[in-house]
């Protein structure tokens, strides 16, 4: 029950820093200083926009159906802030333990295409009605590659449960169910033979666990950026192209809420790609011998340490994650529709076929 | 293998895919070392520095109201105008192309001053408003302005809320100063006109006189049958010209003059016959010298070896006649003895009257405070 409040902050408290980041960065890199005026180094510049968004007038158009239009904004919030259900924030903490959590957060991500399309036909307007077309086309395309690669990690995992997956990547592995005698070899192995189940670290990542997942995450990394319409998948929000795409006759408000579900759905899939990938709350600290530095700076499951030290790490690999997002958001320009359908259906699904193809028989390996 | 050295050209599947790999690596390594080169700025220098080119990584903005690029000295930004060194020539006004000066000038009594380059001023100016929203900073009002007291300075950021607060007033009197020297002024010609008024009534008495002096020596010529459609006419006094030369703002004289002269149209009938000219009928010719073209002609033609036009009579300093300056001193006091002298010294005065003096009345000012005269 006190997930909501914890994800919602979190969100929230999210959004503001990376937003701040999205204003720095590209400024950076683009030889300028951003914001600089409101607090010192611009540091409230988000709350500043925040406020002035809040205060904007709510437009409603006078040919707009009224319904879809109010609703849309909504609908794609609580679409993407209801796939938090089932993160792991440390080794307790889930709001929901499902045994069917990753089919979960895939199925419930797909429903803010319903509210991209009630966003887009309800503004009755041409350039709003393109923008949701794309977006869609777009959205259910990547799916397909996103999911392919998901399912290279359930694979190797045998399991749905994001939470049974975060154990499996750590030291902890055997402490999920009672009685598991799970052994965790050096890149999955078996014939190497070497036992890193008690080292922990980064050498119990899925990404090393079995090494071709890295090519796996780079397929759901890009994936997850066209999921959110994120450049360089922008198209259906380009601002030369087609003024706002969708959210063009938004204002106020409903334009912060549609801000803040893009950004939530930023979250959503960095945390899901460090909790699938990234070792979730595990540490990248190795039991060195005596130095148990894995024991240490993950903590036992259950207590104190283990909440700190959990969410630390899992919020700084999502955290990563979203700071590489706004890296090749501001490095790369735009693709265009048909080159955005080649490279999803032509290159990723391919290849993501071919991995997991690579993953069944790596899993047959480990056993 | 295929061809890798043009971008783009390698369009098979496999060749396709590691270019875009290569490519996007290199755009994400180019990005990111800017994004570690964001700790050096750039220092305000301007253009003319030697080492102006030669930052090459780094960030680029001036945070401008903290820091800014300086500005040559001779930048030509907003306008200055230092109103001691003004003459109100009213140049830059006119030269204006959008018409953003203002300027209002009083006539001064007397020399006010001189500028820092020794021009003497001889107006006030109780309005010199330059609307720098208007002025297009062409600078050609500081080219023509002669003592070279306007001039664009290195001020350009000015921004103002209200675009009435652009009007800058260079001007320094106060509305009363500027009310005292319009009173000084029109009371000096009030009193030139009054010492006109009283010349010109002299002088038709002495024409009077002259014209009986006239016919007494042409007796032996033609006979002089001269209908003497002699109204009082004081207009046509020789006098008056020179005074209207002098004063511009002496309108009242020559608007009596007009009102006078066509009550003299009549003497368009007057037989010119002028016999041998001689220095008392200089004069004559003169009254005769009416607005009508025929009898200017005619009197011109007859008259002209010794009756020069009055308008065209040559300032001449009176340092001979001392008495006509004397005269001028206190007209309105003296216009009786005025008259009398001139009765008297009608011949004498006839090259006197032809230089007659520009009109200087020494008048001290009504309030005791000379303190405007000084600047």
């Amino acid at each position: 029950m006190i997930a909501i409040p914890v994800y919602l902050s979190l969100v929230l408290i999210t959004l503001i820093v990376i937003f701040y980041f999205e204003r720095k960065v590209p400024a950076f890199i683009q030889d300028r200083l951003g914001p600089m005026e409101a607090g010192k180094y611009g540091i409230i510049q988000a709350l500043a926009d925040v406020l002035k968004l809040i205060q904007k007038e709510d437009i409603v158009p006078t040919a707009a159906d009224r319904v879809l239009f109010l609703a849309a904004p909504f609908v794609i919030f609580l679409a993407v802030f209801a796939g938090f259900a089932v993160l792991p924030l440390n080794a307790t903490f889930i709001g929901s333990s499902l045994y069917a959590g990753v089919f979960f957060i895939m199925t419930i991500i797909s429903i803010d295409v319903i509210g991209l399309l009630m966003a887009g036909w309800g503004s009755n307007s041409k350039f709003s009605l393109f923008g949701a077309m794309r977006s869609v086309a777009q959205i259910i395309s990547y799916e397909i590659p996103f999911g392919i690669s998901v399912l290279c990690v359930v694979v190797i995992a045998q399991s749905l449960d994001l939470q049974e997956i975060s154990y499996q990547q750590g030291i902890w592995i055997n402490n999920y169910k009672e009685g598991s005698q799970e052994i965790n070899y050096l890149f999955g192995l078996k014939a190497l033979g070497i036992n890193v189940t008690g080292v922990g670290g980064i050498l119990t990542w899925n990404i090393v666990r079995m090494p071709f997942l890295f090519i796996a995450y780079v397929i759901f990394f890009i994936a997850t950026l066209a999921e959110c319409n994120r450049a360089p998948f922008d198209l259906p929000e380009a601002e030369s192209e087609i003024v706002g795409g969708y959210h063009t006759e938004y204002s106020g408000f409903r334009f912060a809420i549609f801000f803040l579900a893009e950004y939530g759905m930023m979250l959503l899939v960095s945390l899901l790609g460090a909790v699938l990938f990234l070792g979730s709350w595990n540490t990248p600290f190795p039991n060195i011998g005596g130095l148990r530095l894995a024991e240490w700076t993950t903590g036992e499951p259950g207590t104190l340490s283990n909440y700190i030290w959990g969410s630390f790490w899992v919020i700084s690999k999502a955290f990563i994650a979203m700071l590489l997002q706004v890296w090749v958001r501001w490095t790369y320009p735009r693709l265009r529709v048909d080159q955005l359908m080649h490279l999803c259906w032509k290159v990723l699904t391919p290849f993501g076929l071919f991995l997991l193809l690579l993953c069944c028989i790596w899993r047959l390996l480990m056993i | 293998m295929k061809n890798k050295t043009r971008k783009g050209a390698n369009s098979s599947y496999f060749g396709d895919i590691l270019e875009s790999i290569k490519t996007l690596s290199e755009g994400l390594w180019l990005t990111l070392k800017h994004i570690f080169q964001a700790t050096k700025r750039r220092d305000s220098s301007y253009v003319s520095d030697k080492n102006y080119f030669d930052q090459k990584t780094g960030l680029v903005t001036l945070q401008y109201p903290y820091e800014s690029i300086p500005v040559p000295d001779n930048g030509r930004y907003r306008l200055h105008n230092e109103i001691d060194d003004c003459i109100v020539c009213d140049k830059c006004a006119k030269i204006c192309p959008v018409d953003c000066i203002t300027i209002e000038s009083i006539k001064a009594t007397e020399e006010i001053g001189k500028t820092s380059d020794g021009t003497s001023k001889r107006l006030y100016a109780p309005t010199f408003d330059i609307d720098l929203a208007k002025c297009c900073y062409c600078g050609l009002c500081t080219t023509v302005c002669p003592t070279e007291c306007l001039t664009m300075t290195k001020a350009y950021d000015f921004s103002e809320v209200d675009v009435g607060n652009f009007i800058y007033k260079f001007a320094d009197m106060t509305w009363e100063e500027a009310e005292q020297k319009r009173k000084e002024i029109e009371a000096v010609n009030a009193q030139k006109e009054a010492a006109k008024a009283a010349a010109k009534a002299a002088a038709i008495e002495e024409k009077v006189e002259g014209e009986t002096i006239q016919e007494a020596k042409p007796a032996g010529a033609k006979p002089a049958f001269k209908p003497k459609i002699r109204s009082a006419n004081p207009a046509n006094s020789p006098t008056n010209p020179t005074d209207e030369d002098i004063t511009n703002s002496a309108q009242g004289t020559e608007n009596t003059a007009k009102q006078e002269k066509p009550t003299v149209a009549k003497p368009v009938f007057k037989p010119k016959i002028r016999p041998v000219i001689t220095e008392a009928q200089t004069k004559q010719p003169d009254e005769n010298a009416d607005i009508s073209p025929e009898s200017n002609t005619t009197t011109s033609s007859e008259s002209k070896p010794a009756a020069p036009r009055p308008v065209f009579k040559p300032k001449i300093r009176p340092n001979a006649s001392v008495e006509n300056t004397e005269k001028s001193i206190a007209p309105v006091e003296n216009t009786a003895e005025e008259k009398k002298s001139q009765d008297d010294e009608a011949a004498e005065e006839k090259k006197p009257a032809a230089a007659k003096p520009i009109f200087r009345p020494k008048i001290r000012p009504i309030k005791p405070q000379g303190g405007k005269t000084e600047e």
